[in-house]
This record gives C-alpha cells, sequence and structure tokens, in this order.
C-alpha cells in the first residue's frame, strides 16, 4: 500500500510539474489540480494510511490508535474545498485574460519566433 | 511638592476611563466615516461631542492628578511576550491630554466653517477623530512597544489628512514627503524601543523611567538613545529632518493648525520630555538633542523671514521654536524642562491661532502670498487685532506668553553656557531677533496700502470661525499677564510628574527684576525690528525668491534625489534579476523545490521498514488507471482540453476511491463532489479558449531549442514526482510520532459531542479555523463575480460556437429550455427535474448525519449546489432563474452571520469566542434529537458553500448568454428576470 501510495503521488506530482511549464493557461491549469492532488493525499499520508478504521467514534471508551489521525482529514478536507474556490479564481483570471488579450499563453501574448 | 505612587489598577475592573479617552475617538471616526458627503454640521457635532466627553473625563481626574496618582489600565496583549496593553496616565500625560482634546475642539469648530461644502467632510472628520485617538494613545500609552504602535498611527492619519485634497500634485507629494520621514523615524524608535526593553527588561513606562542609571550605564545606551532620537527629531521636524513640515502645509488649515503645530510634531519632544529621566544626563544626550535643536532654531527662524507664504512661514517659525525647545530638553536641567513643557503649551496656543488666522485670510481673500497681501486691518479689523496679539506672542513680546517662555530659555542658555560657551546665548538672542522679525513679516499684511486687487473681497468670517482665534489669542494674554495663577497649576503638574524627585523650585512671574535675560530679550526686539527694516527698505525682502546663504542646504531636494535613486535601484534590479515570464518564475520556483531540500537533508532516512498495510492488487490496479490518467492528461492537455479534462477528472475519482479505502470516507464525499463541480466549471471555461489543432507543420517547426527546453522540463518532472514519492515513502514507513489527534479522537464524543471526529474538528475545535476558511470562500466567490462583470471576450470566441451550430445536431436553433421541454433532452428532463427534491433531500440528510456519521455542512453543501446545477445543466439559466429565485450573494451573507453569530454567541454564557454547547431535543416523529450550537456553525458553512458554489458557476454560465445576447441572438432568452439577471 505504501509504496501504491508513493508512487501514485510521485506521478501525480510529476505530471503536474510538466504541465505548470507548458506555455498554454490549459496547461497550467490542469497542472494544478493534478498537483493539488498529489499534496492533498501526501498530507493525509501524514497521518500513515488506516483501512477500515475511519474516525469514528461511537463510544467513549475506546484506544485512539485503533482510529485513522482525523486531523490530517479535517485539514484536507478544508483545502480540497479551498482548492476549488482558487481553481475557479485562475479560470476566471484566464479566461479574463484571453478576453482581454486574445491569446492563452501564460505571460498574454504569443512568443516571437 | 507631589510625591509618587504608582497605583497599579486591577484588570478589567473599574469605570475603564483612560481606554474610553482613547478608543472613543477612533469609534466616533468609523461613525464619522458613514455619515454622507453634505453632512458638515452633523460631523462637527460629533467631533465637538468626543472632544468633550474626553474633556470631561479629563476634568474628573483632575483631584486625582493633583494628588500625584499615577493611574493605570492594563488588558492582557501578548501575555507570553510579556506585552500588556497599558494605558498610563500621569501629570504630563493629563496636560498633553487636555492639550489635545481643547485644540481639537477648536480646531473641529473651526473646520466646521473653513471647511467648503463641496469638500467631502466625511472622509475629512474621521481622520480628524481617528488622530486624536492615536494622540492620545501616544500620550496615555503605559507600554513603549505599545507607544510605538500610536506613534505610527499619528504618522498614517497625519498622511491621509495632508494628502485630503489628493487631486492636488502638491497635496501628495506633501503627504509622500511626510510620511516617509516619519514613519522612517518611528521605525527607528521601535528598534530604539527594543533595545531600551532590552535594556531594562520590560516595556512597561514605569519600569523603565524608574531604571535611568540602569540604561546609562549600559553599553548599548547610546544605541538606544540615537535610535529614540531619530524617531523624535524626525516627528518634531528638527534639522536636517525638517523639510517635511513646509510641505505638509498643503493640508488643509484646520490640518496643519492642529497636527503640524500644536500636536503631532509635539510628539517628538513630548516623547524627549517622557523618556527624560530614563536617557538624559550624559553629554551625548545633550550634544544629540541639544544639537539638533540648535542647528533647527535658528536655521528654522532665519528661513522663516524669507517666506512668502503665510502658512510657509508659520511652519518655519513652528520648525524655530521646536528647535527652542528641543535646546531646552538637551540641556536637561531641571530649570530647563520646566521651561520646555512651558513652551510646549505656549507654542501650542499661539500657533494654533496663528494658523487659524491665515486660514481666515486665505478664505477671505483667496490667497496667502504675503506679497499679495496689505493692509487688511480695515477691512477685517477684528482678526487683525487677534492675528497681532498671537505673533506679538511669538515674537516674545512682554506681557505675552511667549515672553515668559522664551525668558526662560534665554536664562538657561546663559546658565548652562556661563562665560564660555557664550555662543549658545548668542544663538539665542539671534534667534529670538529673527522670530521678531518674521513676526513683523506676518502683521505687515495688515499694514500698509492694499497691493493692488485681491482674489477675493474681504470680509469678517463668521462669528463662530472667529471664535477659536479669540480664545486662544485671549489664553496669550491672560497667561502673559498672570501666569502664576492661569497656568500654574497645570503646569506644575506636568512638570512635576515628568521630573520627579528633580523637580526645582520655580517662579512664574512677568517680572523677574532688571537682570541680563531680561535685557538679552530687549537686544533681540529691538535688534529684530532693526533687521526687518534694513532688510524690508535694503534689500527688498518682498522680491527675494530664496533664503540667503541657506537655499543650498534643500532637505526636501535631497529627499527627491534619494527617493528617484533608489527607484532606478529597484528598476535596475527588477530589469537584471527579474523575469515576467511566468514558464521561468515557475522553473526556478520547481528547481528550488528539487535542490533546498536536498541541500537540507542531514543524512539518508533509515528504511524502517514497519509492518505495512497488507499491498492489495486492487488498489494498486485503480492507481494504475490514476496514474495513467494523470500522464494521458499532461500529454493531451495542449490540443485536446476536453480529453484532459476527463482524464484529469478520472484521477480526481481514483484519488476520491482512495480516501474511502484509506478510513477517509468525509474526504471521499468531499472530493467526489468538489470533483463534479470543478469539471462543470473547467467545461464552463472551455468555451472562451481559442481552438488549437494539432497539425504535423507546427510539430516539425519546432526548433532544436524547444526540444532541448521540453527535455530539461521532463527531467525536472521526473526528478520532482520521483523525490515526492520517496519523500512519501519515507514518512510512511517511518512509525508515527505522538500526536494532538489522540485527543481530538477521545474527546469529540464527550467534549464535542459528536462522534464523527473530522466534523467535530471542523465545526467545534478547529471552529475558527473553518471560519476563516469559509470567509476566503466567500471573498474568492465575490471576487470571481466581479472579475467576471468585467470580462470581455475575445472577438473570435464571442460568436455561437460551431458545435452548437451544426446542422445535424438536434439542439441547434432550440433553447436548453426547449431542448428539456419538448426536444430530445424531454425524457432526462422529467428525470431530473423530479432529481431535484430527491438531491434536496439528501443534502439535507448528509448535514443532519454530519456531526455523527460522514456529512457535514461542506458535503451538504456542494450536494445541494450540484442538484441547482444539474436543473441548469438541464435547462439553462433563462429557464431555472423564472423558476426558481436564487440569491447567492444572501446565501453568502447568511452563512457568514450564522457562523459569527454562533461564536459570538458564546460570549453571551462568559465562554470564549465559538465555545460550543450542546442540547438534546425531543421531538415528535424524529424521536430525539441532539443539537449542538455547532450546528449552526454547520449550516453557516453550508450556506456559504451553496452561496460560493452557485456564484461561480451561474456567474460564469451567465457570460454565454451576455455574449450571445451581444451577438445579437436574443429571440426566446431576453426575458432573463431581473431579479436573477441584476443580481448574477
Amino acid at each position: 500500500m505504501e509504496i501504491v501510495i508513493a508512487l501514485a503521488v510521485g506521478v501525480m506530482f510529476g505530471s503536474g510539474i510538466w504541465l505548470i511549464l507548458r506555455p498554454r493557461t490549459f496547461q497550467l491549469i490542469t497542472g494544478l489540480l493534478l498537483m493539488s492532488y498529489a499534496v492533498n493525499i501526501f498530507i493525509f499520508a501524514m497521518g500513515r494510511l488506516s483501512v477500515d478504521r475511519p474516525p469514528i467514534t461511537l463510544s467513549p471508551d475506546i484506544d485512539p490508535s485503533q482510529f485513522a489521525d482525523p486531523l490530517p482529514q479535517a485539514l484536507v478536507l478544508t483545502a480540497i474545498v479551498i482548492g476549488f474556490a482558487t481553481t475557479a479564481l485562475y479560470l476566471v483570471i484566464m479566461i479574463g485574460a484571453r478576453g482581454l488579450t486574445g491569446s492563452d499563453h501564460v505571460d498574454g501574448k504569443e512568443p516571437r519566433e | 511638592m507631589v510625591s509618587f505612587v504608582v497605583v497599579p489598577l486591577p484588570d478589567s475592573h473599574g469605570p475603564m476611563l483612560l481606554a474610553s479617552l482613547v478608543f472613543v475617538p477612533f469609534i466616533a471616526s468609523l461613525i464619522a466615516a458613514s455619515m454622507p458627503q453634505d453632512a458638515r454640521n452633523r460631523e462637527s457635532w460629533l467631533a465637538a461631542g468626543v472632544a468633550v466627553y474626553g474633556l470631561i473625563v479629563a476634568i474628573l481626574l483632575y483631584p486625582e492628578m493633583s494628588e500625584g496618582t499615577v493611574l493605570r489600565e492594563g488588558f492582557d496583549w501578548l501575555p507570553a511576550q510579556g506585552l500588556y496593553f497599558l494605558l498610563r496616565m500621569d501629570g504630563l500625560a493629563w496636560v498633553f491630554t487636555l492639550l489635545v482634546l481643547v485644540i481639537g475642539l477648536l480646531v473641529v469648530l473651526y473646520a466646521r466653517y473653513y471647511m467648503s461644502p463641496n469638500d467631502p467632510v466625511p472622509r475629512f472628520f474621521s481622520f480628524l477623530l481617528a488622530f486624536m485617538g492615536s494622540m492620545l494613545g501616544v500620550v496615555l500609552s503605559g507600554n513603549l512597544v505599545q507607544l510605538v504602535v500610536f506613534w505610527e498611527l499619528t504618522s498614517l492619519t497625519s498622511f491621509l489628512l495632508i494628502g485630503y485634497w489628493h487631486h492636488r500634485a502638491d497635496a501628495r507629494r506633501g503627504a509622500r514627503m511626510a510620511f516617509t520621514v516619519t514613519a522612517t523615524g518611528g521605525l527607528c524608535l521601535l528598534a530604539g524601543v527594543l533595545v531600551l526593553g532590552h535594556i531594562v527588561g520590560s516595556y512597561d513606562l514605569d519600569i523603565v523611567l524608574a531604571a535611568g542609571e540602569l540604561i546609562r550605564s549600559d553599553d548599548l545606551y547610546l544605541t538606544a538613545l540615537l535610535l529614540i532620537a531619530l524617531g523624535a527629531l524626525t516627528k518634531s521636524a528638527q534639522f536636517p529632518f525638517h523639510f517635511w513640515l513646509p510641505h505638509a502645509m498643503a493640508a488643509p488649515t484646520p490640518v496643519s493648525s492642529y497636527l503640524h503645530s500644536a500636536t503631532m510634531v509635539k510628539a517628538g519632544v513630548f516623547l524627549l520630555v517622557r523618556l527624560w529621566p530614563a536617557l538624559s544626563g550624559t553629554p551625548e544626550w545633550t550634544w544629540i538633542i541639544g544639537g539638533a535643536g540648535v542647528g533647527t532654531l535658528l536655521i528654522g527662524a532665519f528661513i522663516a523671514i524669507f517666506q512668502h507664504d503665510l502658512k510657509g512661514l508659520l511652519a518655519y517659525s513652528t520648525i524655530s521654536h521646536l528647535g527652542l525647545i528641543t535646546v531646552l530638553i538637551g540641556i536637561g536641567t531641571p530649570l530647563a524642562m520646566v521651561a520646555a513643557i512651558f513652551h510646549i503649551l505656549n507654542h501650542a496656543t499661539f500657533k494654533a491661532s496663528l494658523f487659524m488666522a491665515a486660514g481666515i485670510i486665505d478664505h477671505e481673500t483667496g490667497t496667502r502670498d504675503l506679497r499679495l497681501l496689505g493692509g487688511l486691518r480695515h477691512k477685517l479689523p477684528i482678526t487683525a487685532t487677534l492675528a497681532i496679539v498671537a505673533s506679538a506672542a511669538m515674537a516674545g513680546v512682554p506681557l505675552l506668553n511667549g515672553f515668559l517662555s522664551k525668558e526662560m530659555f534665554f536664562a538657561e542658555t546663559l546658565q548652562v553656557g556661563g562665560d564660555r560657551n557664550w555662543w549658545m546665548s548668542v544663538a539665542a538672542v539671534a534667534m529670538g531677533m529673527f522670530s521678531v522679525a518674521y513676526s513683523l513679516r506676518f502683521i505687515s499684511i495688515f499694514f500698509g496700502k492694499p497691493a493692488g486687487e485681491l482674489p477675493r473681497d474681504p470680509h469678517e468670517p463668521p462669528r463662530w470661525m472667529r471664535f477659536p482665534v479669540e480664545l486662544l489669542a485671549f489664553t496669550c494674554l491672560v497667561v502673559g499677564v498672570a501666569p502664576a495663577i492661569s497656568i500654574g497649576p497645570v503646569l506644575d503638574l506636568a512638570v512635576a510628574a515628568s521630573l520627579r524627585e528633580h523637580t526645582p523650585d520655580y517662579n512664574l512671574a512677568t517680572w523677574h527684576g532688571w537682570n541680563l535675560p531680561l535685557l538679552m530679550s530687549i537686544v533681540a526686539l529691538f535688534g529684530g525690528i532693526a533687521l526687518y527694516s534694513v532688510l524690508r527698505w535694503r534689500f527688498n525682502l518682498r522680491e527675494r525668491t530664496r533664503a540667503p546663504l541657506l537655499s543650498h542646504f534643500n532637505g526636501a531636494q535631497a529627499y527627491e534625489t534619494s527617493m528617484q535613486s533608489l527607484t532606478r535601484a529597484a528598476e535596475w534590479l527588477v530589469r537584471h534579476l527579474g523575469t515576467s515570464k511566468l514558464q521561468k518564475q515557475l522553473l526556478l520556483l520547481m528547481l528550488m523545490l528539487l535542490t533546498v531540500p536536498l541541500l537540507l537533508v542531514g543524512q539518508p532516512p533509515d528504511w524502517t521498514v514497519l509492518p505495512l498495510e497488507g499491498f492489495d492488487p486492487l488498489f494498486a490496479g485503480i492507481w494504475l488507471i490514476g496514474g495513467a490518467c494523470a500522464i494521458a492528461a499532461a500529454w493531451m492537455a495542449k490540443y485536446h482540453r476536453l480529453t484532459a479534462l476527463v482524464l484529469v477528472g478520472g484521477t480526481g475519482i481514483i484519488t476520491a476511491a482512495t480516501f474511502l479505502w484509506l478510513s477517509a470516507p468525509d474526504l471521499a464525499l468531499t472530493q467526489l463532489m468538489v470533483e463534479t463541480v470543478t469539471t462543470v466549471l473547467l467545461l464552463l471555461g472551455l468555451r472562451w479558449l481559442p481552438p488549437r489543432i494539432e497539425s504535423a507543420e507546427i510539430q516539425a517547426a519546432a526548433s532544436r531549442r524547444d526540444w532541448t527546453r521540453r527535455a530539461l522540463h521532463m527531467m525536472l518532472a521526473v526528478a520532482g514526482g520521483l523525490a515526492m514519492a520517496v519523500l512519501t515513502y519515507a514518512v510512511l514507513v517511518h512509525p508515527a510520532s505522538d500526536t494532538i489527534a489522540d485527543f481530538f479522537v477521545l474527546n469529540a464524543l464527550s467534549g464535542g459531542g459528536g462522534s464523527n471526529v473530522v466534523n467535530v474538528l471542523l465545526v467545534d475545535f478547529r471552529a475558527f479555523d473553518t471560519m476563516g476558511e469559509i470567509t476566503v470562500l466567500a471573498i474568492v466567490a465575490l471576487t470571481v463575480y466581479a472579475l467576471l462583470r468585467r470580462f470581455r471576450p475575445a472577438p473570435d470566441s464571442a460568436e455561437v460556437p460551431q458545435q452548437q451550430l451544426h446542422a445535424f445536431d438536434p439542439a441547434s436553433r432550440q433553447t436548453p429550455s426547449e431542448q428539456a421541454d419538448s426536444g430530445y433532452l424531454f425524457v432526462p428532463g422529467i428525470y431530473l427535474r423530479t432529481l431535484l427534491p430527491f438531491m434536496g433531500v439528501i443534502a439535507a440528510y448528509f448535514f443532519m448525519r454530519g456531526h455523527n456519521l460522514p456529512g457535514g455542512g461542506f458535503v451538504a453543501g456542494l450536494i445541494f449546489a450540484v442538484a441547482i446545477l444539474v436543473q441548469y445543466m438541464l435547462a439553462g439559466a433563462t429557464w431555472v432563474e423564472a423558476h426558481i429565485t436564487l440569491r447567492p450573494h444572501r446565501w453568502l451573507g447568511l452563512g457568514l452571520l450564522l457562523a459569527g453569530l454562533t461564536g459570538l454567541g458564546s460570549w453571551a454564557f462568559g465562554h470564549p469566542f465559538l465555545t460550543s454547547h450542546t442540547a438534546h431535543l425531543h421531538l415528535p416523529v424524529l424521536g430525539e434529537l441532539h443539537v449542538p450550537s455547532a450546528f449552526v456553525f454547520d449550516l453557516g458553512v453550508f450556506a456559504v458553500v451553496v452561496g460560493t458554489t452557485m456564484l461561480m458557476l451561474v456567474a460564469l454560465a451567465h457570460q454565454s448568454l451576455r455574449a450571445h445576447k451581444k451577438a445579437g441572438e436574443q429571440a426566446a432568452d431576453a426575458a432573463v428576470p431581473a431579479a436573477n439577471g441584476g443580481a448574477l
């Protein structure tokens, strides 16, 4: 499991790096999406992996080590929602810049060839 | 003499009188800012009310002050750092409070008539009140760091007031200059105060003042003194930092009168008087403070003679008088300190009235140019009389207050200089002569004959505009004639509080007999008259454009030059080190991300292999898909955007599945819903991007450089991905250390009343963070909305897209609602419309159970938003908005309000912000329901999430409608209801 999660984070992050270095705005936004998945899973994994142990405590007498770490989960939950909001913001800037400059290059003008 | 007792008031008890003195002006400032543009009368009443309130408080405290009590009121600020918000009033602070409030009241009265009906008065009075609060904060601070905070606030309000008429270039320039100089000085002061706190071990003023010996013998004494002196000297416009004050005269005259003569510029000398017991008594003190003072006093007085602007003359004279006070403080003997405090009060009286008189003359004649003005005593007899009295006080004519303190000054220079340092007395007499000369220059406008046409025919000003001048001029006279009974008791208070055990015996009398200071006064008086006459009639004073000798020492010019070279240096740096190319910036960022951690890694991690979670081939299988999707998306994002979007969505779904697999059901739900709305969002955006067709020619045209760059990026991507993978693996194979997680798991049910720990964390333990997060959501949503209002599509994507006009598409030439009602979407239409109530119920269900089982406000909000989005996607914006009234703005506002009120509600029960409380209800059908207050908070989260999602997506969707209407295609979509059309 650990190796799979590690590879998954690596593949998503690597694809993200490649994409955010591309010249077109849509590539950039796709890259940021992939990177945010990678980072969210990375932060989530800091609480270590656990299967079938959701942090739902049905009785007061419990052993905390038998539950998944809830703290990274709470952090990632808000991160997902905020990530959505920033994606929206970036999208609007993207189409706004495209409308204003006529180009979808990240610098707002086509590169000189 | 009064004895000193320090009475620490117990925290948060008593009537909080001192705190009200400081905070009432700030509150009033907010009120003033929200009044209508032309509310001159209401604004004046408000400001005057604040000043009167302060005066009543001050007068009530007089008995305690006269007993020598030191009042202290404290609140915790950063107790861990030893910082307390501490207000402290002793005699000196009391006298300054009185000064700030009395002059403030008079200035408000004056400003009521001075400001024109066209000026936006809310801004003026709001800033003025904020200044009053800041100045009182400086005066009453019992903590040095806090004093610096208020000090900088006075600089800020001064900046805003100088720049009040911001359409004028000179106002903007003057404001910038004043702020740069005084705020820089303020930063030096902060550093000085920190050094002082380091030496003493406390920022408490009382402790610092008692530690004079310790401070003076410390190695850091000179550093602290220099830094604090820089702060005080810049604020009080001392040479060589004096140049900002004349430029600050671009402010409205009430401001010049209040800030730049009577109060703010006195903050510097106030601080020096305040810290006198702690810092003075060394040669360094005398040379630094006294030296700056002597230079300032002579230069200011000399240049003042050659000014042609009424306010310019007064500004330089203010500089010179501040110099005089600084010299006295630099001399530093107890008697000199008495004279300094006395002169601070006297100067405030006569200079404030002179500024007001200058304002009246400007107001009535339309000019402040001394060369144009003349013979005004015929048109403005009363104002002329008052101004002449005040000028005489400024010149130091006997029987007026200026004479008394100036004579004390002469006496001190004699005392200190003795026979050897006689130059100090000479400088003093020279300054006296110059001040007589410029005072004569000032009053010359009332005599002689009118110098031709004035822009306006002057009349006496309104009764109450003149009243402040009358009162102040009268005060000059009363203090001058009977100092011991008029100002005596007040002065005693201030002197006793600042000098403590060193308080000298002094005698405030008009007549001290024939002695050397009197002789010096007489020399100065007649010498000044002679000097003025010679300059006036021999050297053609009226025509000289610059002061002789000193015009080369132009501080303002030096300031501008240094600012310009700073700007040039910054431009050079940006040109040579910066880039505006995003790709280069991101490349650097990624390189850093990769290399810096490598440099920081000390030794390779120890690959302890834990008992790992069992390897599951199915899990590996889904990530094979997820990873393939990510790589394919990276491949496709340039030419096949829709494909890339679908692929990214695939990775997102796998991510959600992973959360579910790894015991995070809440995350899985949220990720799933966010995935949905993100995809819809990006689909809406795709329409505005230019078409990009992959072709063999473009690929062939790629140069060798392009390939090199791509290879570099690919290497970086692989290395970055690998690094993240290794890092993740390295962490995962190490055992987790003890974290605070256990606390949350153990206390969620008992403390938070919910079994879903993640949800309890969000709405209870970390509710304050969540509140910040939903605020960010709301702000982002509004920003998106605002940006879209100004959105203009590129010309080539403004037309209806080709795909929608395709002849074989059954949907072309049909509105979305036609498609759903009778077109090819007829069947799904029925299903999806029926789905709305179900999805609503599901949202409610997830919301209700959120505290105990996976769900909660975030998830429920997203589900509800998706329910509505589905309707939009089906039948189009027009149809939905004709049938449902959505007001996303209100959802946002309501949500934030609910969350905020829940937090505030716990205050009502005496608990800290956002403390949760659980109530158990027995309802007929639903059975037992436990309702924690966090439930209401979660409702707020729900509303904000719904509002955010709706506002952003709907605003984006409406762009297509707008663009199509622009293109003339408004056939069926014309009837957008006003409520939604206006709101969205």
